[in-house]
């Protein structure tokens, strides 16, 4: 079973990492790279098993009312491949990178517990467990948020450690809620007996986790805290944080709760659908205002999870795969995006647009890289944000929603204009610059690169063939709730 | 009811605390206040009328305890609050060395 | 001079003797986990406490005279590790994460219940030394601040 060592493998990590290296980070590079690379062979192989199978673990040898349960299908399989993916790529360019804030170990011990977070919510099928490990991973996301030790870093930090404590205490609540109804708390057995519930009481409980998770996944409301976190953090946190960490804690958790447990119905999708407009309108409205480079990005993140709540917010298959679809996307352009921004920030020692100009000649590497992520980002063919977005929007126009096919495809519009702006000023001002602060290590462009080039390789999951083999069971487990309690119940 | 009223009250005195106040401390504390609430209403969610604390003893029945389940949550969680409420005093404590004040209205170096 | 680093006489005193009845009495909760309420959290919160007040009357370069803080880091980290072996050990044992290979012996007697004691006396050291460690680091930030100025 390989399903337990996705979550101790970090977290061994992550200790061995703490007692062995002494000052330097020798050993805490060597052990985090392995171990990330362990965990991505697992994940891949984990998600090949379970396309077929899915799989369920109990923890210490319980049975199922008493035990803690770790339930392993294909959607749980699909979120950990993206988790490590984009993890092996950012801990591949935080070497070079964080090299030249400090040297120390912390980084990537605080790092492998932010897997261990994300693993333990992805893989988990208890209530409360999730909870426990949504704490683990956002503790170490504070944590890594102000690791730069710079004044507006620790302001951005305790901006971010309040909002998710004050979403997490929500969220605590809404756990004793649903243990008070339902006397359980693995997501199964509440999944049933909800189901002889009255409907208020499922929309009710819905809504106290809309409010918590949606704080986590950033949707327009509660999005206050994303964009100084994002854009104050060093950029593979940043690109961790806005590529899986909102996906994994917020988005993730939703569809789970919402498709699996409570079961889809016309509020949720009412909720969704205005949620995910204002945050694709408003959100990119503010990102054309930013001068700041990462700011820029940040709030396009809140606008691009705008993108995935509208379409599941209308439901059906087509838009479920789209959703999928937009996050595996968005988290690799976004990535891609951060890290470049990171780059421009290490070699020129600003984020001011305004102050940069013609990198052409100096970062040829950099600018052809964010050339494809904002090609990708804007919904360009042949890239793997055009597709997404087409989906989407066909979904919508299929099922009816005209007026959320008009805003996606405003939305898109504006995506343009504000990375037509952040290439412009970015990497194709006017002053032309042959001086850096630093250079790019190898390690750095060579994250950069993969990314660009799976912006391009994940648009082939478009091909019927590959969607069915891929992507179908991951739609089916999102989509059958009998199927998910028959799994974990084993009935 | 009433307590559970009560409870409520209490939770929305921590939010409106870490809304109003301007202090770093002082919303560090109506977090705590937040907290309190949260896991006093586990408990209370736990508790059965007339029942006893879930030790098993010699000679005790199980039939009449509170549910433990509950407060094994709350032990959990917190633990999960002593290290939040560490990292929020931190971040507080270098927030003042770098800033040298504990007022949010002065600390605003990002907007936007 | 002395003052600046630590509290009067009375109180070093009976610091002194009481650390040790603090350190009893986490011992005893950590080592009756399974039988009593307490267990590893709440005996290493003890100790921890313990150790806390000792550096509050002696000051803290006593308190680094007096115990090793390296040894106590290193601590920290190896009882992370232990609890995640014992864990894996269950899974070559018995099949499952933490999973008690270990048999349950008679109900209420001291040595019983498995891996659990085991457990709880890991996760006291872990909790001593954690919740000691959070209060020592943020000390050392105020001596900073007070060099900075």
């Amino acid at each position: 079973m390989i399903i337990p060592y996705l979550i101790i493998m970090p977290l061994l990590a992550a200790f061995l990492i703490t007692l062995i290296s002494g000052k330097g980070d020798t050993w805490g590079v060597i052990f985090s790279i392995l171990t990330e690379i362990t965990l991505i062979i697992l994940s891949v192989i984990g998600f090949i098993l379970v396309l077929e199978n899915p799989l369920v673990y109990n923890m210490s040898g319980w049975n199922i009312p008493y035990t803690i349960t770790l339930v392993m299908d294909s959607f749980t399989g699909f979120m950990l491949v993206i988790v490590h993916v984009i993890a092996l790529l950012a801990l591949m360019y935080s070497v070079a990178y964080i090299r030249h804030l400090s040297k120390s170990w912390k980084y990537y011990a605080l790092f492998m517990l932010l897997i261990t977070g994300m693993d333990g919510v992805i893989l988990t099928g208890d209530l409360f467990n999730l909870f426990v490990f949504m704490e683990i991973g956002l503790f170490a996301a504070y944590a890594l948020v102000a690791y730069g030790n710079r004044p507006e870093e620790f302001e951005a930090s305790f901006k971010y450690a309040v909002m998710g404590s004050i979403s997490s205490t929500l969220i605590l609540v809404g756990i004793g809620i649903v243990y008070s109804v339902t006397s359980t708390l693995n997501l199964a057995k509440i999944s049933e007996v909800l189901a002889t519930q009255p409907v208020h009481v499922v929309n009710w409980i819905g809504a106290i986790f809309l409010v918590g998770f949606g704080l986590k996944a950033a949707a327009m409301p509660f999005h206050a805290w994303l964009p100084d976190a994002h854009s104050s953090a060093p950029a593979p946190i940043s690109s961790m944080l806005s590529g899986v960490l909102i996906k994994a804690l917020g988005v993730y958790v939703l569809i789970r709760l919402i498709f699996n447990v409570f079961g889809f119905n016309a509020i949720f999708s009412r909720v969704f659908l205005g949620l995910g407009t204002l945050s694709i309108i408003a959100a990119s409205l503010l990102a054309i205002s930013q001068w700041d480079m990462k700011r820029l990005l940040a709030y396009s993140s809140v606008s691009q999870v705008g993108f995935i709540l509208i379409a599941l917010g209308i439901g059906t298959r087509m838009a479920i795969f789209g959703a999928l679809f937009h996050l595996l996307n968005h988290a690799i352009f976004k990535g891609l995006l951060f890290l470049n921004a990171g780059t421009v920030e290490m070699c020129l020692g600003t984020r001011d647009l305004k102050k940069m100009g013609r990198l052409g000649k100096v970062l040829p590497i950099t600018t052809g890289t964010s050339m494809i992520g904002t090609l990708a980002v804007s919904g360009l063919p042949p890239f793997n944000g055009f597709f997404s977005k087409l989906i989407i929007i066909i979904a919508a126009i299929e099922a009816g929603f005209f007026s959320t096919a008009g805003v996606a495809v405003v939305g898109s519009l504006l995506t343009l204009a504000y990375f037509m702006k952040f290439q412009r000023y970015g990497f194709f001002g006017d002053k032309v610059i042959e001086i850096l602060d630093h250079k790019p290590g190898l390690g750095m462009q060579t994250a950069m690169v993969c990314l660009a080039v799976l912006c391009l390789v994940t648009s082939i999951l478009v091909v019927p063939q590959v969607r069915e083999l891929v992507m179908d069971p991951v739609i089916n487990a999102v989509l059958n709730q009998a199927k998910y309690i028959e799994l974990v119940l084993g009935r | 009811m009433i307590l559970y009223l009560l409870c409520f009250i209490l939770l929305l005195i921590g939010l409106y605390g870490v809304i109003t106040k301007r202090d770093l401390i002082k919303i560090i504390l109506s977090l705590a206040i937040m907290e309190y609430a949260a896991n006093l209403f586990l408990v209370l969610f736990a508790y059965r009328k007339g029942g006893t604390y879930p030790i098993l003893e010699e000679g005790r029945e199980i039939a009449m305890m509170v549910d433990p389940l509950p407060q094994a949550l709350v032990l959990t969680s917190i633990v999960i609050e002593l290290g939040i409420t560490a990292m929020l005093v931190a971040l507080a404590v270098r927030l003042y060395q770098k800033y040298n004040t504990f007022d949010i209205t002065k600390i605003r170096r990002l907007a936007g | 001079m002395k003052e600046k680093h630590g509290m009067t006489l009375i109180v070093r005193t009976i610091t002194r003797i009481s650390v040790w009845l603090i350190f009893l009495y986490g011992f005893y909760i950590i080592f009756h986990g399974h039988l009593t309420p307490g267990g590893g959290f709440a005996g290493g919160v003890i100790l921890a406490l313990a150790l806390l007040n000792y550096m509050l009357a002696y000051g803290r370069e006593k308190t680094e005279n007096w115990i090793n803080i390296n040894l106590l880091h290193d601590m920290e980290s190896a009882s992370a590790i232990l609890f995640l072996i014992v864990g894996i050990l269950g899974i070559a044992i018995s099949g499952s994460f933490l999973a008690n290979w270990l048999s349950g012996g008679k109900l209420f007697a001291l040595f019983s219940s498995g891996t659990i004691p085991i457990l709880n006396i890991i996760i006291g050291i872990k909790v001593c030394a954690g919740l000691f460690f959070v209060v020592w680091t943020l000390s050392i930030f105020h001596i900073e601040e007070e060099a900075e100025e």
